[in-house]
């Protein structure tokens, strides 16, 4: 509630600040000659520096996306981490243009803080991580589980009501770090682990015995993350939003960033429109003609992305689940362009 | 008993040397360890908990450590088919980044050259047997701030401008901790005169500077200077974080600063103050030479405690997102590529030698200064 009632008064002292300057972000982002976006400070698969110290992830490729989008170079993105104290805070004094940093879109952020949430791009929520070893292929057979999660957070109440609505037992084991729960669940001090999904596929490579774990299916709560923009300046929310769209649309057409030239040749109408050889799209929300494709050649469609940073191309290994495109089965879903 | 035999090593045709030796160690040790009941047993239970400390430690950090490996596959106990310690490649991958931060590669040359600078500067100057001591002390504290700040930064005389949001590890914990204890004790000498000083007005705001500061935790201050400023600044208005940081370290510093040399200052018989009046000293002359050089030097070991804490509060700036060797250790844990079971602990372990010994470094140092100052104390 503390840490509420601050963001709040936070938000209300900086609409002072923010309200004359985030009228044309697009213009300040080009004479800058770079973007700045806010990324976590280390995030497994979604912000992370690699060996060489260069910024890579999920969350850091779609900045990269906006950077390609503007400048035909993805490598224009002056990366701010942030840690999520000062995450909102940075985005409403303009120190940088566009958060993506794993936000999760509540209604409280969307409406209170002068922020607005442009797209989801990654659906994450609680999940469990149990041992194969417990036979156990569903949230449902946890019946009576000990269960180690971390102190003060959401998740502890996710559990507590999951658990209660299907009228089934359980024990709590909480501790107040991440790697500290890890350590006891790798002890074999609980039967599940319990955090968001995307964390757990991260702290399942720490553990001792990576194989021998399984995340089971069930989510038991709403976690969207999405990038977020200052209020009041809809052009710059709108190529935000768009980059999004674009990546979508781009692997629901089929189009990857190996496959662009011959997405420029295409005769399909849908695809034209994407490639920028119909119609003038780009250019109604101040970028070029090609911004889709200046994304998809240099930072891939969604799914490469995905699958790039976090999926079956990386460590990490996470099911896209209900990420997947609304025609295979998930809900990652984009307007069409047109 | 004394079977020189049994060290091969240490036997000597001859044998005379070897058992003399081991027949004071032994004597040594029955006199000073196992010379009544409660000594024998104390020292037992000694040996026993340095054995169940050290073994483990020396086991995880060197014996059961993997040396090579390009990810976190050589760093799995399944993968190296035995237990495994510390994954030192880890480090090794990281290192550029627990030094430089992001600063770019092609440019930290430039910090090599501010360090080596640094330290050809400093290093003459903690010798009190080397000459030029004025000239020294001028470079060091007069040109060595400006031609570090022009090497680091950039921007002129044709080298590339690098934002401090880049620095980061090693660098910034130095620059940090270095401006700090630089700044912190000509400013908390001046606070402490302040507060001892007749005027009202000077001593007035002596106190009510040290008490603020003393008052408020580093946490806040940090927290401050970082968040709540840029809310109250107009737009456009920005004090670079790095440097809010350095400002807001260096005056929470040099208020307990002033309270230690006021410690020192009061140790010095009220004679002494009476004896350089009269030999007409204004009151500048009478602090430099004769009072300050005394009061100083008895709080030597305040001072130093104060600059390792200073130097381990630095760690503090990782809440306010500026990546200092600790900040730069974690963002290193995040990268899936070496996300292993002792990556953590390798990368903490690591992060405690380098505290370590710059910590152990300024105690030793502070320690024989002492001494060489104070020879009738030995």
């Amino acid at each position: 509630m503390k840490r509420v009632t601050l963001v709040v008064a936070l938000a209300a002292m900086s609409t002072f600040v923010a309200g004359s300057v985030t009228a044309q972000t697009l213009k300040t982002v080009r004479d800058r000659g770079a973007l700045t976006c806010g990324v976590s400070q280390g995030l497994p698969g979604f912000s992370t520096p690699d060996d060489r110290g260069n910024w890579t992830g999920f969350d850091v490729d779609f900045c990269r996306a906006i950077a390609a989008a503007i400048f035909n170079d993805p490598a224009k993105v002056k990366f701010s981490p942030l840690s999520a104290k000062d995450r909102f805070t940075a985005l409403q004094t303009s120190e940088i243009d566009v958060l993506s940093r794993n936000s999760t879109w509540t209604m409280l952020r969307d409406t209170q803080l002068g922020l607005n949430f442009a797209a989801v791009n990654y659906y994450d929520g609680q999940g469990f991580m149990v041992r194969k070893s417990l036979k156990v292929n569903s949230a449902l057979e946890l019946n009576g589980a000990s269960i180690c999660t971390q102190t003060g957070t959401t998740t502890e109440l996710n559990v507590a009501d999951y658990f209660r609505a299907n009228k089934m037992k359980y024990e709590v084991i909480a501790f107040s770090t991440a790697d500290e729960t890890l350590k006891a669940y790798d002890a074999a001090r609980c039967d599940a682990f319990t955090t968001d999904v995307s964390q757990l596929y991260a702290m399942r490579l720490k553990l001792a015995k990576p194989d021998e774990q399984m995340i089971l299916p069930e989510i038991i709560s709403k976690e969207p993350l999405g990038p977020v923009v200052r209020q009041g300046d809809d052009q710059w929310f709108d190529v935000v939003k768009w980059t999004f769209f674009a990546m979508i649309n781009a692997e629901e057409l089929g189009v990857t960033s190996k496959t662009v030239d011959e997405a420029l040749k295409s005769t399909k109408p849908d695809v034209r429109r994407l490639a920028g050889t119909e119609g003038n799209f780009g250019e109604q929300i101040g970028l070029t003609k090609d911004w889709a494709m200046r994304i998809i050649r240099h930072v891939g469609n969604y799914g490469e992305s995905f699958e790039r940073n976090i999926g079956s191309g990386s460590k990490l290994n996470i099911d896209r689940g209900l990420n997947k495109l609304w025609s295979k089965g998930g809900i990652q879903y984009a307007p069409p362009i047109r | 008993m004394v079977n020189p035999n049994l060290d091969p090593r240490g036997y000597q045709p001859g044998g005379v040397p070897s058992r003399e030796r081991r027949f004071r160690v032994t004597t040594w040790a029955r006199a000073n360890l196992f010379n009544s009941w409660l000594n024998a047993v104390l020292t037992l239970a000694t040996l026993w908990l340095i054995w169940t400390v050290c073994w483990p430690l020396l086991k995880f950090l060197l014996i059961d450590a993997v040396w090579d490996g390009a990810s976190r596959v050589d760093c799995l106990a399944d993968r190296v088919g035995r237990d495994v310690g510390a994954c030192w490649p880890f480090i090794g991958a990281k290192l550029p980044q627990l030094l430089y931060g992001f600063y770019p590669i092609n440019e930290q040359w430039r910090v090599n050259l501010t360090a080596a600078l640094g330290l050809g500067l400093l290093v003459p100057l903690l010798m009190p047997s080397l000459p030029y001591k004025t000239a020294n002390a001028i470079l060091f504290f007069g040109v060595y701030p400006v031609v570090g700040f022009v090497l680091l930064v950039g921007g002129m005389l044709g080298l590339e401008h690098v934002e401090t949001r880049l620095w980061g590890g090693l660098l910034v914990t130095l620059v940090i901790a270095v401006t700090g204890i630089v700044g912190s004790l000509p400013l908390g000498i001046l606070l402490a005169l302040g507060r001892r000083s007749e005027m009202p007005a000077v001593r007035g705001v002596s106190i009510i500077f040290i008490e603020f500061w003393r008052g408020v935790p580093l946490i806040t201050v940090l927290f401050f200077a970082t968040y709540m400023l840029p809310l109250f600044l107009p737009a456009g208005w920005a004090i670079n974080p790095l440097l809010r940081v350095m400002i807001g370290v260096m005056l929470f510093a040099a208020a307990y600063m002033a309270e230690v040399v006021r410690g020192g200052l009061q140790a010095i018989p009220r004679a002494q103050y009476e004896a350089a009046q009269a030999l007409g000293l204004g009151y500048w002359r009478m602090m430099g030479l004769v009072i300050l050089p005394q009061a100083l030097k008895l709080v030597i070991p305040g001072i130093v405690n104060n600059f390792i804490g200073l130097f381990k509060d630095t760690t503090l700036v990782l809440i306010v997102a500026i990546f200092d060797l600790l900040g730069q250790l974690r963002a290193a844990f995040s990268d899936p590529n070496w996300a292993a079971p002792t990556t953590v602990a390798t990368g903490f372990a690591f992060a405690g030698i380098i505290y370590f010994c710059f910590c152990f470094g300024m105690s030793r140092y502070a320690l024989w200064m002492e001494r060489r100052l104070n020879p009738a104390d030995r």
